[in-house]
């Protein structure tokens, strides 16, 4: 293929061959970008959360007026839906993992330390918290009944044993063994040992730095009148316990509310609405741009078929197969689109470096690019091949033919 | 000659309905995405109260650890403690000022068909009304002597009201709360509020408040707030300890009405900073800031950096849609080079067929704006059914209709410029030979 009366011709309409070359090149770099943030995102999206997502959900009650006992509640509560059919589990709890609001303290090595060694969430739970949860022990031991104690909001937080997870253990002991180690919630003694360790559960802040870093702590600590129980349920009798809960507790006690039950699942999709919503508009915005872009490149190719349509002719009458016609707008659609593509790489860097210093994301990988080149370069070829298609059927006889 | 030219361009573009569609779609698609973020963003981030917005301070008092400041930053903390919003209120040095929290409480209505419900409110000084102005339907706000003397006294929102009382006038009734009878003093009327600016540390979006009742009343109560609180250090045990401690949750707000009293006010703040440094608190160096409503909604990020990034996308799109367009006009214009130079042989100026074609690619920009507002529309539907929480700000008022067929015309015949004024310089004598 003979290349320099393809460039001849394409330096005779520079202004076309720079305008489709522009399209594509901020298509490349917003594409690219695009991409990226929407797999930065779906990678956020499938952490896990350590716990039981299927068949758990949750709800508070709020009990209202002087004669109401909050403490006498939760124990009718906790043998009320402990005998209920299909429930497998329930505990107290004061959140949940990718609830959004939860409670964080700083966990320390020593008393009246400085600067807390990490941070963590406290999940104040019973007995049955862990196995509610569905947090794997891997090391250690579980609460015992009479580690639960009975706690007013805005106590001081000194248990004598915790439960925290894999990753704060890490964090807090790098290399040992940190079962029977102590650390401090608060700045002073007593301290808490550390009976077990759990594989993972996710604080309730989805954006949190230390996500993973969790402690259970065996308690019941009403706030005022309120109190959150979380329910696991036998395999795939969620539902039909949820609506049972409901007309059960409605009946129990007439001082009370019962706040909206949720599964947590429905917590998951919350959690990550926003992430959710970014990934669907950027996804849209994507594929717009791609149509626009290939309906600019049919458009133009068309008009440069029709415009040549006389020296088509001429090459054809001269010799030329129906192939070198459309060889000849192929390679000169490459050229475009490469031509484009390679200012679009300095635009998608660009464009990564404008979001890593205003929003503090990572850096573009390098392989986006490339793969951007080769969709493109597929997109281009495509888009052209309808109207070179055209093309290579002219007949040589329009040569002939004046206008 | 105008509407000549018009019904020239609307002919023309018949003549090639694909090629048409092909531009209107285009533009209407950069428009609809455009617009669709822009709304957001604008509405998000826009002024809620322009008419004192610089007026109104949001106070910020370091009374974090020495080790460690609030934010990594170095940014003084977003809520103050009781003891500081208890002394700035009883020093009464701006020129109007409310602390406030929010409050979560059951409703036991009096009407025994509605079950008992909890519900979101607001706890306040009466200055919160005369600083943030909701309307008044009934009654009006508390007296400042009712916030001295503790009373138990309400202000309902509209759709509480409504529930309550369906929708009557309920000005000198009461309203049982966890067991206590509040009196009626005031009902809200709609009050249209895109974001609950006064307060951010729960997120911009949240639900409307309510009910509204004195600071005073609900600190006898020992009632805590369902916000966010943060300590430093342990509070110690118990509903005093807790009061005197260092744990922020309360917002505090001043109205400031001039400049001298703002600095007046910043003096003051950084003396009553320095009294506290004496008695052992605020070990941090002086770190006081008082943002205005824009300053304290940029800083709190209410318009979110995802909306952000998408608007900044919307807009390369609507550039790449724009290129599109001269790439298309310019093959429509060049293809009727023949068309040009017999009207210019005829005697047309170029003055003449360069307003032709400019109109031609105005109606373009039209049709691309029409169909971009009415995607618009869409995008905005779809906005809201992905983000629950932005349902005060997807919409389209009419500024944003008035901009969105501007921005179509204006840049559609921006990308008809050069390809119009390539048009024109088409050649009489060259076109009429063959």
């Amino acid at each position: 293929m003979e290349l320099r009366p393809i460039l001849s011709a394409l330096m005779r309409s520079k202004v076309s061959m720079i305008l489709i070359g522009v399209q594509v090149a901020l298509t490349l770099a917003i594409v690219c970008n695009a991409l990226f943030i929407i797999g930065q995102r779906l990678d956020h999206m499938r952490r896990p959360s350590g716990v039981n997502e299927s068949d758990t959900f949750l709800f508070s009650s709020s009990g209202f007026g002087h004669g109401f006992d909050p403490r006498a509640t939760i124990r009718e509560d906790l043998a009320v839906l402990a005998h209920m059919p299909g429930v497998a589990s329930v505990s107290t709890t004061n959140s949940v993992p990718m609830s959004g609001g939860g409670w964080g303290e700083g966990l320390s090595l020593k008393p009246q330390q400085k600067t807390s060694t990490t941070q963590t969430t406290i999940y104040m739970v019973n007995e049955k918290g862990l196995g509610t949860f569905g947090s794997k022990l891997i090391a250690g031991r579980d609460f015992k009944p009479e580690e639960v104690a009975d706690l007013e909001a805005g106590d001081t937080l000194r248990p004598p044993v915790i439960i925290v997870t894999q990753a704060v253990a890490d964090k807090m002991f790098p290399g040992e063994n940190a079962i029977g180690k102590q650390v401090y919630l608060s700045e002073n003694p007593p301290a808490s040992t550390i009976i077990g360790i759990v594989e993972r559960t996710q604080q309730p802040w989805m954006s949190s730095d230390t996500v993973e870093n969790s402690t259970f702590v065996p308690g019941y600590m009403p706030y005022g009148n309120s109190s959150r129980y979380l329910v696991r349920t036998e395999p795939g009798r969620r539902d039909e316990v949820i609506a049972q809960v409901e007309k059960k507790l409605s009946e129990s006690n007439s001082s009370r509310i019962i706040g909206k039950i949720r599964t947590m699942e429905d917590v998951r999709r919350d959690a990550y609405a926003g992430d959710r919503a970014m990934s669907i508009i950027l996804g849209a915005v994507i594929v717009a741009l791609l149509t626009i872009t290939a309906l600019g490149i049919v458009g133009m190719a068309s008009f440069w078929v029709a415009q040549r349509t006389r020296q088509i002719g001429t090459r054809r009458a001269l010799g030329a197969s129906k192939k070198d016609i459309l060889r000849y707008f192929q390679t000169e659609n490459f050229i475009i689109t490469t031509f484009g593509l390679l200012v679009g790489a300095v635009l998608a860097y660009a464009f990564s470096l404008w979001m890593m210093q205003s929003y503090q994301s990572p850096r573009l990988p390098w392989y986006y690019v490339p793969i951007g080149f080769v969709c493109l370069w597929a997109l281009g070829q495509l888009a052209v091949l309808g109207p070179a298609l055209r093309a290579s059927r002219v007949p040589p006889a329009v040569a002939t033919r004046s206008v | 000659m105008f509407s000549y030219y018009l019904q020239l361009g609307m002919r023309s573009l018949r003549r090639n309905p694909i090629l048409t569609a092909l531009m209107v779609i285009g533009i209407g698609l950069g428009i609809a995405a455009s617009m669709t973020t822009l709304t957001v963003m604008h509405l998000m981030g826009s002024d809620p109260i322009p008419w004192k917005s610089d007026k109104l301070h949001y106070v910020q008092l370091d009374n974090w650890s020495a080790d460690n400041s609030y934010y990594d930053d170095g940014r003084p903390p977003d809520q103050v403690t009781y003891r500081d919003a208890v002394a700035l209120m009883e020093a009464g040095k701006a020129d109007k000022q409310s602390a406030m929290f929010k409050l979560s409480l059951p409703i036991q209505p009096e009407n025994k068909e509605l079950k008992p419900f909890r519900s979101l409110g607001r706890v306040a000084y009466t200055d919160f009304f005369g600083m943030f102005e909701p309307p008044f339907k009934y009654g009006g706000p508390w007296s400042h002597d009712q916030d001295a003397g503790h009373e138990r006294v309400v202000v309902l929102g509209k759709d509480m009201n409504e529930k309550l009382f369906g929708g009557q006038d309920s000005v000198g009734r009461t309203v049982r709360m966890d067991d206590i009878d509040y009196t009626i003093v005031g009902v809200l009327d709609d009050w249209k509020l895109r974001s609950r600016y006064y307060d951010l540390t729960n997120g911009a979006f949240e639900d409307p408040d309510e009910f509204f009742m004195p600071f005073t009343a609900a600190i006898d109560l020992k009632q805590r707030s369902t916000g966010n609180n943060s300590c430093w250090k342990s509070s110690g045990d118990g509903w005093d300890a807790y009061l005197d401690s260092d744990c922020v949750w309360i917002q505090m707000w001043v109205q400031l009405d001039s400049p001298a009293r703002l600095a007046e006010y910043k003096s003051f703040l950084d003396s009553y900073v320095n009294e506290q440094k004496k008695l052992g608190r605020f070990p941090r160096p002086l770190n006081n800031r008082l943002l205005d409503v824009n300053e304290w909604m940029a800083d709190q990020e209410v318009v979110s950096r995802d909306v952000q990034v998408q608007t900044g996308l919307a807009f390369a799109f609507l550039v790449v849609c724009l290129v599109n367009t001269v790439g298309l006009l310019l093959a429509k214009f060049t293809r009727k080079s023949g068309e040009i130079g017999l009207r210019r042989a005829l005697g047309a100026s170029r003055r003449e067929v360069f307003s032709q074609f400019l109109i031609e690619s105005g109606v373009v920009g039209l049709s691309g704006g029409v169909l971009g507002l009415a995607l618009t529309g869409l995008g905005l539907l779809a906005v809201r059914a992905l983000y629950s929480e932005y349902k005060t700000v997807a919409h389209l008022d009419w500024t944003m209709i008035f901009v969105t067929v501007a921005l179509a015309v204006v840049s559609s015949v921006l990308a008809g410029v050069y390809p119009t004024w390539r048009a024109c310089r088409v050649q009489p004598a060259a076109q009429l030979k063959i």
